[in-house]
């Protein structure tokens, strides 16, 4: 295409995307002013209904619970079809594989970092009903926390310490356990996916009931998924450097 | 509260303008996370601690090692087919 067609087609698409967002734009109401009734609601009842202190992760997993089921599982599908797709060449079709950084303080300082990553996943799914956080955040907070131990150079602890043999289970598993939970109400006469353990007390670690368990299993299965997709790329990365000459 | 939450929009701004500018891929990247964890102080600043952590790990952290991770393997695709 000529230059000055496609400024005109470009001045076009602007022209149209402009007029439509001043016009969204004009009909939002005031900065700061909330319109909508459901915020309101829910930061009332979440407390007295619930026994949750974070109102977003009790509206994530438990009132739309059913939502986060399909979000869940667009995940899944997501990481399923990355390692399908990327499932090309593997390790075993290398040759030594050499870890690029071989400086001892900068893995000693992995370790740390990955060590205190993982402990800082753990209490941000744990404490997801007290304070921000939860499943999902928390979830991909442990995958980043394998990461580390790779950015510091040791391809060979990563693969030993997260092979793709475990996270396809820990993500299978976490999915699967979060239909389970949904299931299991079932038998106690319940809707699918509603509360079925005691609540405990608000702004405790056990609070929460049967969501909690909910909140569990979607960081397993966000972890697992993310860890999948990280260990298709790298080792993919790894084996087309280290590839053999001839297969 | 509102200075605070000016200049995280400012930096939002500028740093979606400078992703968009950068042509080498690799840069790109960086400058994507760079720009993703302007997105969490923005996010922080307007009181939504829950969807900064995701922004945190996801764009600052996950989504740019996913792409450097690809354009290095596009390269060693190159490479081995000796372009």
């Amino acid at each position: 295409m000529k230059l000055p067609l496609r400024l005109a087609v470009f001045g076009v698409g602007v022209a149209g995307l402009g007029f439509l967002l001043v016009w969204g734009v004009a009909d939002l109401p005031p900065f700061g002013h909330y319109a909508g009734p459901y915020g309101d609601i829910i930061t009332k009842l979440v407390e007295p209904q619930r026994h949750m202190a974070n109102a977003v992760t009790a509206v994530v997993f438990d009132y739309r619970g059913f939502d986060t089921m399909g979000e869940e599982l667009i995940l899944f599908s997501a990481a399923s079809a990355v390692a399908l797709l990327l499932r090309e060449i593997r390790e075993r079709d290398t040759v030594d594989v050499v870890d690029a950084i071989r400086s001892d303080a900068i893995r000693g300082l992995g370790v740390l970092v990955a060590a205190a990553t993982l402990l800082l996943a753990l209490y941000v799914v744990s404490h997801g009903f007290v304070s921000p956080g939860g499943g999902f955040q928390g979830g991909v907070v442990i995958s980043a926390a394998f990461l580390f131990v790779f950015l510091t150079g040791e391809y060979h602890a990563y693969a030993r310490l997260m092979p793709t043999k475990f996270a396809e289970p820990l993500e299978s598993f976490g999915a699967g356990a979060y239909v389970a939970l949904g299931l299991i109400a079932f038998g106690f006469g319940l809707a699918f996916l509603e509360n079925f353990l005691p609540l405990g007390v608000t702004g405790r670690l056990r609070s929460g009931g049967s969501a909690a368990l909910v909140n569990w299993a979607s960081a397993f299965a966000v972890a697992g998924g993310f860890l999948l997709i990280y260990a298709e790329y790298l080792e993919g990365n790894m084996a087309a450097r280290y590839r053999r000459s001839k297969p | 509260m509102v200075p605070l939450q000016s200049i995280a929009l400012l930096f939002v701004a500028l740093g979606a303008l400078l992703v968009v500018l950068v042509r080498d891929v690799v840069r790109q990247a960086l400058i994507l996370s760079l720009y993703g964890f302007a997105l969490v102080v923005l996010f922080l600043v307007f009181q939504a601690p829950d969807v900064a952590l995701s922004e945190l790990v996801v764009s600052a952290v996950a989504y740019p090692l996913v792409v450097v991770a690809a354009i290095a393997r596009i390269a060693a695709h190159r490479k081995r087919r000796g372009e």
